[in-house]
């Protein structure tokens, strides 16, 4: 396999980008800062899913996260934070126990890919079917093996129940304040 | 006749005749096609702003720009030279990395959504499986941007400007989100060419009236409040607000926002033009006594219906920008959470249950 192809390069400059944002994400002293980093990583993950062609998990991972959680996180530091206002120092004790809980998942992941065996596909420099929406939402709603309605189902319900949740707790807080 | 599929396929054929290494004709493709869209974007912009003076001018008893060229049509070359040539003010106490990151973060929302846009037949740019989803999804990083903007510039006016337009912004991609999801249970697809051949016989506002018109003034709304613009304008509020979210930008850096704003606008219209009135698909009547009445209306290019349509839209939005006063910001989101929200949910539903009897 050439080295210099377009697939090798395309992935290695993702890849770049999503390993550079991230150590800057979680090493930045400024929290909006680290929310835009955050921002660009979700973003090259999206472009990963695309340059697999899998435009769903791209259009999902982009408005889903680059475009749902990372505008929460950002509104919630705007109405939250005194603008400006710097991370607190973080503690040796804390780095030793996050430090400990990286390299733990990362020996995870490393085991698990390496044991995974993956079939080398030779024609992967061809054009690559891209994932129907037709079978995206027939394995969503069926009922049948490899289907999963229900897990759809009750997660919606938790979601029902999430925003429920939240109105009550707002409106807690506001008779508290009369 | 006059299409540009052929054109296309013409320099496609004269590259890979021409140049034998395969990977060297699709970058030269691609460059070629980012070139154009670029171009495009551009020259849209110009022609945008010229149009809103100008009907801004009318509106208002006015002339407008009239001095440079033939009734002002080269005023926004000469804008645009003048915004090139503008200092780009640096300003202390701003958070330096967030302030230039921001306005780029807009134009890339804006021109990632401009990139699927079909312009005609077989004329466009990325045609993805899941072409509208996409584009809800990429045209809603834009928000993330104005956000910063607003936060980093380090301003009471920017920042409520930003606040506003967020909460604008997300609340309002609800309805636009679900009022084009009504429209892809009739089409029964997310990709947006399949979306517009589905319209060949009958646009699909004309294929299911009520439940899809219904959805389509619901989308031009929401759609045009999510460009800031008009009575929605209270992200920017000048009156109140100075500029909102981009006051302390200036030359290009301010550029990237208006181009992002006018571009919005067309991108708005054009989702309409497309899942509504059937994108580059000529008027058809589907009776046997219209056939000389569809054969003329098809001889009309493609590309030409498509930007006759938008441009059309394009008119609707500024003319409702220069009639009606500004909102406040809770008539803003009692409209959507109250009216606009609820409507198109039952309107979903309404669809569904038009497309379980009528196909």
């Amino acid at each position: 396999m050439d080295l210099f192809s377009a697939n090798n390069i395309i992935f290695f400059l993702l890849a770049t980008i999503i390993l550079v944002f991230g150590f800057l994400s979680v090493t930045t002293t400024k929290i909006l800062r680290a929310a835009t980093y955050l921002f660009f990583v979700l973003f090259a993950i999206a472009g990963l899913y695309l340059f697999l062609s899998y435009e769903f998990l791209a259009a999902v991972q982009l408005s889903v996260y680059a475009g749902g959680i990372v505008v929460l996180f950002v509104f919630a530091i705007l109405l939250v934070k005194n603008l400006g206002e710097e991370t607190e120092k973080v503690s040796f004790q804390k780095k030793l126990v996050g430090g400990i809980a990286a390299f733990a998942g990362v020996v995870v992941t490393l085991i698990t890919a390496f044991n995974y065996g993956f079939i080398l596909n030779e024609t992967a420099d061809e054009a690559v079917e891209s994932v129907n929406m037709q079978a995206v939402g027939n394995a969503l709603m069926g009922v049948e093996k490899y289907q999963y309605l229900l897990p759809f189902e009750a997660s919606s319900i938790l979601l029902l129940a999430c925003i429920i949740g939240s109105v009550v707790v707002a409106q807690k807080n506001k008779e508290e304040k009369r | 006749m006059l299409e540009l599929d052929k054109l296309v396929a013409l320099i496609q054929t004269f590259l890979s005749d021409n140049i034998q290494i395969e990977w060297l004709v699709k970058l030269i493709e691609y460059v070629l096609i980012g070139v154009c869209f670029l171009a495009l974007y551009a020259v849209l912009a110009l022609i945008l702003i010229l149009l809103e003076r100008k009907i801004c001018a009318y509106f208002q008893c006015r002339l407008g720009p009239t001095r440079v060229g033939p009734w002002g049509l080269i005023q926004p070359i000469a804008d645009m030279v003048k915004i090139l040539l503008k200092e780009i003010i640096r300003i202390d106490k701003t958070d330096k990395i967030l302030f230039k990151v921001a306005p780029f973060i807009v134009i890339m929302g804006s021109f990632c959504t401009f990139g699927a846009l079909q312009f005609g037949k077989g004329v466009g740019g990325v045609d993805f499986n899941v072409g509208l989803f996409y584009m809800i999804a990429i045209s809603s990083l834009g928000v993330v941007g104005i956000l910063l903007a607003g936060w980093a510039s380090n301003n009471k006016y920017t920042l409520i400007g930003a606040m506003r337009s967020g909460a604008q912004l997300v609340s309002y991609e609800l309805s636009a989100g679900i009022a084009l999801l009504t429209m892809v249970v009739l089409s029964g697809s997310l990709q947006l060419s399949d979306i517009i051949e589905g319209q060949a016989k009958a646009w699909y506002i004309f294929q299911a009236p009520i439940p899809a018109l219904i959805a389509f003034v619901i989308y031009l709304i929401a759609g045009h409040a999510e460009t800031n613009r008009g009575p929605f304008d209270l992200p920017e509020a000048e009156s109140e607000l100075t500029a909102g979210y981009h006051t302390e930008y200036s030359g290009i850096q301010f550029g990237f926002f208006y181009l992002a704003e006018y571009l919005n606008m067309f991108i708005i219209a054009a989702i309409a033009t497309m899942v509504f009135l059937g994108g580059y698909q000529p008027f058809q009547i589907n009776a046997d006594w219209a056939e000389g009445f569809n054969n003329i209306m098809a001889y009309i290019p493609t590309w030409a219906w498509f930007f006759g349509k938008v441009f059309g839209l394009v008119l609707l939005s500024l003319w409702v920008r220069w009639t009606f006063p500004r909102l406040r910001i809770d008539q803003l989101l009692k409209l959507e959470w109250k009216i606009l929200m609820p409507i198109s949910l039952v309107n979903l539903l309404f669809m569904t249950v038009w497309v379980l009897i009528f196909d």
